[in-house]
């Protein structure tokens, strides 16, 4: 199943190779940013692969300029019972990714939180909102250079 | 006293005061501010096999202007902590505040940004109970240590004096530890 992914893959976007690694039966492709969308449609709407299920979607912080944050998506055909994984990278500095609500509806919450705990701007999303955390709220928790304890005074608390 | 022996053994004199506060303790009405797990002990506490109403305190009240007593149960995050003092400013005067739980009491494990480290940072806690979560004989014993304070006419939270010394300006009292 993976080799016929990876197959339709490059008859598909043929002028462009992704980088695909597998490790015990799961493969991940890595996409650049400004193809991803079309990817994710590609694989939900192609006839046998059918990945009509965005199981997750996660932000991670790789503490390196030049992919300094991560969006991992993991699906799954629910037809040939397959998972897959994609994952794409932005810089640091104005971190964007196009958002995939366009694609799968459920993607919606999923980029809010990954927006809310990694600051990853999600272009073209409805509704980028603070998920958890307080709407006045300025720092993006999960990011390496956050601290743990937070930073005093950030979260105001009500008066004694 | 000449009162009590002109009356016989059908009258009794006492205080107002340490009436008032007799009927109070029996009657604690706990506001349930169950966030996480410990309601579920504190469920434990109200319900029929550790049965709290055998202590006066059975009414839970689902509406913080009907209750005496908050019992705070669960990791309290900043975000819910405007919730809670929110709850807390609409009790009537006298109230009293338990923090049930580690988390409660102090943050716990759960030592980061998001929760605030102790509820004492922004109530007045009249007793803390220790454990997580505490056992319902834990949370009972909190009960009735602060029956011991509402009948000596302590609250730290309660802005005005009591009941009883108007006169005198007594120090806060401190917070009791159960468990």
């Amino acid at each position: 199943m993976n080799e016929q992914v990876v197959q339709k893959l490059s008859a598909r976007f043929g002028e462009q190779t992704f980088e695909t690694s597998e490790f015990r039966g799961e493969l991940t492709v890595v996409v650049p940013k400004e193809k991803i969308v079309e990817v994710c449609r590609f694989l939900k709407e192609d006839v046998d692969l059918q990945f009509d299920l965005l199981a997750d979607l996660c932000g991670i912080d790789m503490y390196t300029p030049m992919k300094r944050f991560g969006v991992i998506y993991n699906l799954y055909s629910l037809k040939n019972k397959h998972r897959i994984r994609l994952k794409t990278f932005t810089e640091e500095e104005d971190p964007k990714v196009p958002t995939v609500t366009s694609v799968w509806r459920t993607a919606n919450w999923h980029e809010r939180e990954a927006y809310d705990m990694f600051g990853i701007l999600f272009e073209g999303h409805p509704d980028l909102r603070r998920m958890y955390l307080p709407d006045e709220f300025e720092y993006f928790p999960l990011r390496k250079d956050f601290p743990l304890m937070g930073i005093p005074g950030s979260l105001p608390l009500p008066k004694k | 006293m000449g009162l009590e022996h002109a009356l016989g053994d059908s009258f009794l004199t006492t205080k107002l005061e340490a009436a008032i506060n007799w009927c109070r303790k029996n009657s604690l009405f706990p506001m349930p501010m169950g966030i996480s797990c410990c309601a579920i002990e504190m469920m434990a506490f109200a319900g029929p096999k550790f049965d709290v109403s055998r202590f006066g305190s059975e009414v839970f009240r689902f509406s913080p202007r009907q209750s005496d007593v908050m019992i705070v149960a669960g990791t309290t995050t900043y975000k819910m902590a405007k919730v809670v003092r929110k709850i807390y400013d609409q009790m009537p005067d006298p109230k009293w505040v338990i923090a049930m739980g580690a988390c409660t009491s102090s943050g716990g494990m759960y030592r980061t940004y998001s929760v605030v480290q102790g509820i004492d940072l922004f109530l007045p806690v009249d007793v803390y109970v220790a454990g997580c979560p505490p056992r319902p004989d834990n949370l009972i014993h909190a009960l009735m240590v602060l029956q011991e304070k509402v009948s000596r006419g302590e609250s730290r939270g309660s802005s005005t004096a009591i009941m009883g010394d108007f006169t005198t300006n007594k120090p806060q009292p401190l917070p009791v530890v159960a468990g």
